[in-house]
């Protein structure tokens, strides 16, 4: 059975055990029930703020990390811990950093290679080189730097790397665990055009986990914003941005900086109350009540679900 | 001015560039932009590094010259560290007690009549036999024991501390506390109880092999040493793992699909080999130290093998008459001891610049 979307995440939930007293475990609810789909050859911007959970999901959905609970449908096909790695060829990850995402004892050549010799997708050599050479195009790195070791590169060249590494095995989808945020303005702007192209021309998927708004806007088709380990609002990215609905996703995109002082001075900043809520203590009901500007006894009591305000628009909130 | 008059004015405080000031690069500026310095591998670097450190050169010299000592000098030398000197097939019983290149009174009269004898190069000792011969064995048998516990000491190590560390969690934990236990205890004391306890054991266990020719002394040394030292060696296998496996690249290795193995045997252990055998290096000495203690005690390899600890007790006894008897032994102890102390802070600083004490 095929399905319309390449991934179905259904309730995923990743909790911690953490050590709160001699005997005693609390989990941190890092990711709590999270549900979402990305069509082939889409991306699905995750936003949030540091701590909410957005890593947590991209790993989990991996299976780097165990789930607690909730499922992963690959084509409409389960992940399970058992066939996982059928499906590591089909989904691949790009890391935060690329200092220390690449393997400081190998050259380039092998870290992009190491794929292929996981998947024994070569039958010699010189088809190895030659897949890695590609690769190595693809991304815009010089072939001569194949036999270079990875502190021989700038941060933009690694991240390149890291991609390459990504693309190895052929994947429909890839997580991009903040693939961007450690590089520079010019830098980071060449990647996301490179992923852009690397769409067109192989239609990955992308599950785009960011801090950087505008950045994501750019990117995505589509966008979620998390919120302590749930997403509150999720919907088209030029929906998302220009009628925001969830209190929170208003008031993080009250805080994206505007080029234009003249515009930025008439525009309102909804500042937040308060600090976010410990994750192994989170409040009843709905996560955000506690900064919430709208917040009512309702809130306190139950807890909102998604539902669609129109065009696949969805929003968690009681009150808007 | 063309291209100034080109752009729009805005605020007077505003910071607009002024493009009339920038040039554009040159073909040649951007090739000079992608050209990188010479690729070194981790191992040239560091040994580029170590060989500008003089000291561990030096020592890296003077060890290289022991070495050819020991191998060398019994094919050159015509005495044997067990043999009582003889002068054309007669055992020369005024051989006693030699000063360095002194000949008895029978050589003497040897070579009167023309015959040739090899000189003793530091003199002979109270049963007529060549010092010079002996301390190259004695230099041999540390050597060989220093080796050889600091190779035990790490196979034993490495293999509990990556467990340990690779597993985590509660293993961890209990593997952890057994070392804190092993590190607690007295090892002085606990050394010279295990060698008398073992030299009893053993020399039922391991008669008629071939290890009854090392004789039962050096080998329990070696388990003494293998026994109480690992731990160190298993904390700081742990520590390299715990810090390695939670880096980025071993993830990426893990979303690739990579099993365990080669996690380990790609990622892991190539960037915590240099530290592991730095501090190898540096257990080199201090198994030294210990069997030369030890043997110092009377504990240690049995006579007529000499080891520098053995020769240092028994010239203690002559210490008044002959004093070169003890000073021979205890400057090779030394020198060895500090050669690879400083060859191995050099190695730290040339291959592992994060372990600067």
């Amino acid at each position: 059975m095929s399905s319309e979307y390449l991934i179905e995440v259904e309730d995923l939930k990743q909790y911690f055990p953490i050590k709160t007293g001699f005997f005693k475990t609390t989990p941190l609810k890092a990711v709590d029930g999270v549900s979402f789909h990305i069509k082939p050859g889409e991306t699905l911007g995750l936003v949030g703020e540091s701590g909410c959970g957005k890593t947590t999901v991209g790993r989990s959905i991996l299976r780097l990390y165990e789930p607690t609970g909730g499922t992963i449908k690959f084509n409409g096909k389960e992940v399970t811990a058992k066939n996982m790695q059928e499906y590591r060829k089909h989904m691949q990850m790009v890391f935060q950093d690329p200092y220390s995402s690449l393997n400081p004892r190998m050259t380039v050549e092998d870290i992009i290679g190491e794929p292929l010799d996981v998947h024994k997708l070569y039958s010699n050599k010189a088809e190895r080189r030659e897949k890695i050479l590609d690769l190595m195009e693809l991304v815009g790195l010089n072939a001569e730097h194949a036999t270079r070791y990875a502190h021989e590169f700038s941060g933009g060249q690694r991240q390149r790397i890291g991609i390459a590494r990504a693309l190895a095995v052929n994947p429909q989808f890839i997580v991009c665990d903040e693939a961007v945020s450690a590089l520079d303005v010019s830098i980071q702007a060449q990647v996301i055009n490179m992923f852009e192209d690397l769409q067109e021309k192989l239609g990955v998927a992308y599950l785009f986990i960011a801090h950087d708004l505008l950045v994501v806007r750019h990117i995505s088709n589509r966008i979620a914003v998390m919120y302590l380990g749930k997403i509150v609002e999720i919907g088209e990215a030029d929906e998302v941005y220009d009628h925001p609905v969830h209190p929170y996703t208003e008031s993080l995109l009250s805080a994206v900086p505007i080029p234009d002082p003249v515009i930025a001075k008439q525009s309102q900043r909804i500042v937040l109350t308060g600090d976010v809520p410990s994750p192994m203590n989170m409040p009843t009901g709905c996560p955000f009540r506690t900064r919430c500007r709208y917040a009512t006894e309702k809130c306190a009591a139950e807890c909102p679900s998604l539902k669609d305000r129109g065009n696949g628009h969805m929003v968690a909130c009681h009150n808007r | 001015m063309e291209q100034q008059e080109k752009m729009p004015k805005k605020n007077l405080f505003s910071a607009q560039i002024d493009l009339a000031k920038f040039e554009k690069a040159t073909e040649e500026e951007k090739r000079q932009q992608d050209v990188m310095s010479e690729s070194t591998t981790f191992f040239k670097d560091g040994m580029r590094k170590l060989m500008k450190n003089p000291l561990a050169v030096m020592s890296l010299i003077f060890l290289t010259f022991i070495l050819i000592v020991i191998i060398f000098a019994p094919m050159v030398v015509p005495y044997s560290y067990s043999q009582i000197i003889s002068v054309n097939g007669v055992r020369d019983k005024t051989a006693k007690n030699l000063a360095p290149f002194e000949y008895s009174e029978n050589e003497l009269a040897y070579i009167e009549e023309g015959g040739k004898v090899f000189p003793h190069i530091m003199g002979t000792d109270e049963m007529c036999r060549d010092y010079f011969i002996r301390v190259v064995y004695g230099t041999r048998v540390s050597l060989a024991i220093g080796l050889f516990a600091s190779v035990l000491v790490l196979i034993i190590g490495l293999l509990y501390g990556s467990i340990s560390g690779y597993l985590g969690g509660k293993v961890d934990l209990i593997m952890m506390r057994i070392v804190d236990i092993i590190y607690s205890l007295p090892d002085m004391l606990i050394i010279i109880l295990l060698s008398v306890v073992l030299n009893e054991t053993l020399s039922s266990v391991i008669e008629g092999t071939i290890f009854s020719k090392l004789g039962v002394n050096m080998i329990a040394l070696f388990i003494v040493y293998g026994l109480l030292y690992w731990v160190s060696m298993a904390r700081l296998v742990r520590g390299q793992i715990l810090t390695i496996k939670n880096n980025d690249y071993v993830l990426a290795a893990k979303a690739t699909g990579a099993k365990s193995g080669r996690i380990i045997r790609k990622h892991i252990i190539p960037n915590c080999i240099s530290v592991i055998f730095i501090s190898t290096a540096l257990q080199i000495p201090s198994a030294i130290f210990t069997e030369s203690y030890l043997s110092f005690l009377g504990l240690g390899v049995q006579a007529p093998m000499p080891s520098l600890g053995s020769l240092a007790d028994v010239a203690r006894s002559g210490l008044q008459s002959y004093p070169h008897k003890l000073l021979f032994p205890a400057i090779v102890i030394c020198l060895i001891v500090l050669s690879f102390n400083l060859l191995g802070d050099g190695l730290r600083d040339a291959f592992d610049p994060k372990l600067k004490k």
